[in-house]
């Protein structure tokens, strides 16, 4: 893989082999099996993409839903596994796919700082140097021993932001997730992206908000159906997107 | 070469989710006993009731012929659980971490390996109670009783492998959880934890039965260490060639379920 680059995708597709029905059931399975009724429906929800993102790039990601861009992200961090190409990283990658992935709504949000940095795979103390800083950034410091089934969606989120982003990761990965929480908070998030990006963090970025990936990319790939439809300046894919 | 990679991506994994396994059980750990304050309690009681209800039981019952029968019952008992419980939790582990592994990208062998861990530390405060009976009757630990580290140790080795077996076939067949019900409780039966081994004297099919299980050997083992002291002769330190053994049965156990998991493991998400 060339070092220039942060991800390097090369003819990816993807298949979900769903069973037609859902199969959860030894005997099912059996009776099938011995009558040759096994059948899988096979979806593609990625076919030959290819594509790289440059070290420090800010990248986007557009498309009607169910194009693939989630899918795409997934394989970038790891969470799927392509069936045919390869998906080569270079660095940390911290996803928001979903912000507070693990977080037990029965636990105290001082508990859950912790649990959902250990999913990050961050060590306990140094989950100890940045908890005043994760506390800071979401300003929760008055709720912080309240199980958080009490916190609001948006209150979640922040903690979960604050947490995914309190490191330098190399990779930033994000879907979606700037659509939650107040004005006053997904504004503190861009800055938070746009401060991340001024190191030499890549972020790749997939919003339903046309104009925030206009405003924050250099470059951009758009997916139609699990296809790469065109790549390259963002201002002109997004152009191109908007005139469909 | 690629092999050689995956064995260090392996470590280095390991390393860096170790603290994700140890919170993991801290929180099974904590919501299990938040509630009640009386709930590290309850876990020392239970045993102690069933001992007395069950030693009352088959004491009258079965005339079971056994010295010490409250302790003897309840080491075996309380091993019995911690492989039991282990492994009935882990079974639905990978399911129940779906959401996790959807976002995220952890081992997933995580999921199964923490939950052995919560049954360890429940198993640790039970073993309270099983000294207060110990006491109690008159069965005082010796010197020998600090290798109760080994029994348990080779247990937890089995119970992971397992575990990771379980866990991985869960998820391709969810109705594996009923069945598995039903397989342990023959299995207890075949575990001599309420019977002792000399009531099978005349019956060489069902002794041979009882020497391929792998929990038969680590209750003799932790029985052995534990009432050493009651009755040497009975109880007699474990010999190095069936230290062997116990290790024997966890490695390989251990080395099986990771063979299985890992090749499963790939279409884990697909399922969930
Ligand atoms: N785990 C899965 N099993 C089966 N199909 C899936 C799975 N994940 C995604 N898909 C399918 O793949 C397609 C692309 O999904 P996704 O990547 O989430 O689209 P987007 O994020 O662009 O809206 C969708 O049609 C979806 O139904
Ligand atoms: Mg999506």
């Amino acid at each position: 893989m060339n070092s220039q680059n942060a991800v390097e995708l090369h003819d990816v597709q993807m298949h979900f082999n769903m069973s037609k029905e859902k199969l959860e059931n030894l005997k099912e399975y059996f009776i099938k099996m011995v009558t040759h009724k096994l059948m899988y429906e096979d979806y593609t929800a990625l076919d030959g993409v290819s594509f790289e993102v440059k070290k420090g790039d800010i990248f986007g990601i557009v498309g009607l839903n169910g194009s693939g861009k989630s899918t795409t992200l997934k394989l970038i961090s790891g969470i799927l596994s392509p069936t045919r190409g390869t998906v080569e990283t270079q660095g940390t990658i911290a996803p928001l796919i979903e912000l507070g992935a693990g977080f037990d709504m029965e636990l105290t949000a001082r508990e859950n700082i912790y649990l959902n940095g250990s999913v990050l795979g961050y060590s306990r103390k140094y989950m100890d140097q940045k908890f005043d800083e994760i506390v800071e950034f979401s300003e929760m410091r008055e709720f912080l021993d309240t199980p958080m089934k009490n916190y609001s969606s948006g209150m979640v989120a922040r903690i979960g932001f604050a947490i995914a982003t309190m490191t330098k990761p190399d990779i930033l990965i994000v879907d979606e997730i700037l659509a939650v929480g107040d004005f006053h908070f997904q504004e503190k998030c861009e800055n938070r992206i746009s401060g991340l990006m001024g190191g030499d963090t890549t972020v790749i970025i997939v919003s339903h908000a046309i104009e925030q990936i206009e405003r924050l990319c250099k470059h951009c790939v758009w997916l139609e159906k699990g296809r790469v439809k065109m790549i390259g300046n963002a201002k002109e894919v997004c152009e191109a997107y908007k005139s469909t | 070469m690629n092999q050689q990679k995956g064995i260090k991506r392996f470590f280095a994994d390991f390393k860096k989710f170790f603290p994700l396994l140890l919170n993991l059980a801290g929180k099974d750990f904590k919501l299990k006993y938040r509630r009640s304050i009386l709930g590290v309690l309850w876990s020392i009681l239970n045993p102690l009731l069933t001992m007395i209800i069950i030693t009352r039981v088959f004491g009258i019952l079965l005339k079971v012929q056994v010295e010490n029968f409250a302790t003897y019952y309840l080491l075996g008992y309380t091993l019995w659980t911690f492989f039991s419980e282990s492994t009935t939790n882990s079974m639905s582990s990978i399911v129940s971490g779906a959401p996790l592994i959807k976002k995220v990208y952890i081992p997933k062998y995580v999921f199964p390996v923490e939950k052995c861990l919560f049954s360890l530390i429940n198993f640790g405060f039970s073993l309270i109670a099983v000294l207060l009976v110990m006491l109690l009757q008159g069965v005082y630990p010796t010197p020998v009783s600090l290798l109760v580290f080994l029994p348990v140790l080779y247990c937890f080795l089995f119970c992971v492998g397992f575990s990771l077996i379980l866990s991985a076939l869960t998820v391709y067949f969810r109705d594996i959880m009923h069945l598995y019900s039903v397989l342990l409780t023959i299995w207890m039966y075949l575990t001599p934890i309420i019977y002792p081994m000399s009531i099978l004297k005349d019956h060489d099919k069902a002794i041979a039965i009882v020497h391929c299980n792998p929990m038969y050997y680590f209750v003799e083992y932790f029985r052995a260490v534990m009432m050493h002291g009651s009755d040497p002769i009975a109880y007699p330190v474990p010999s190095f060639a069936f230290n062997m053994v116990c290790l024997a049965i966890g490695l390989g156990t251990l080395v099986l379920g990771g063979l299985v998991f890992s090749r499963a493991q790939k279409r884990f998400i697909l399922h969930i």
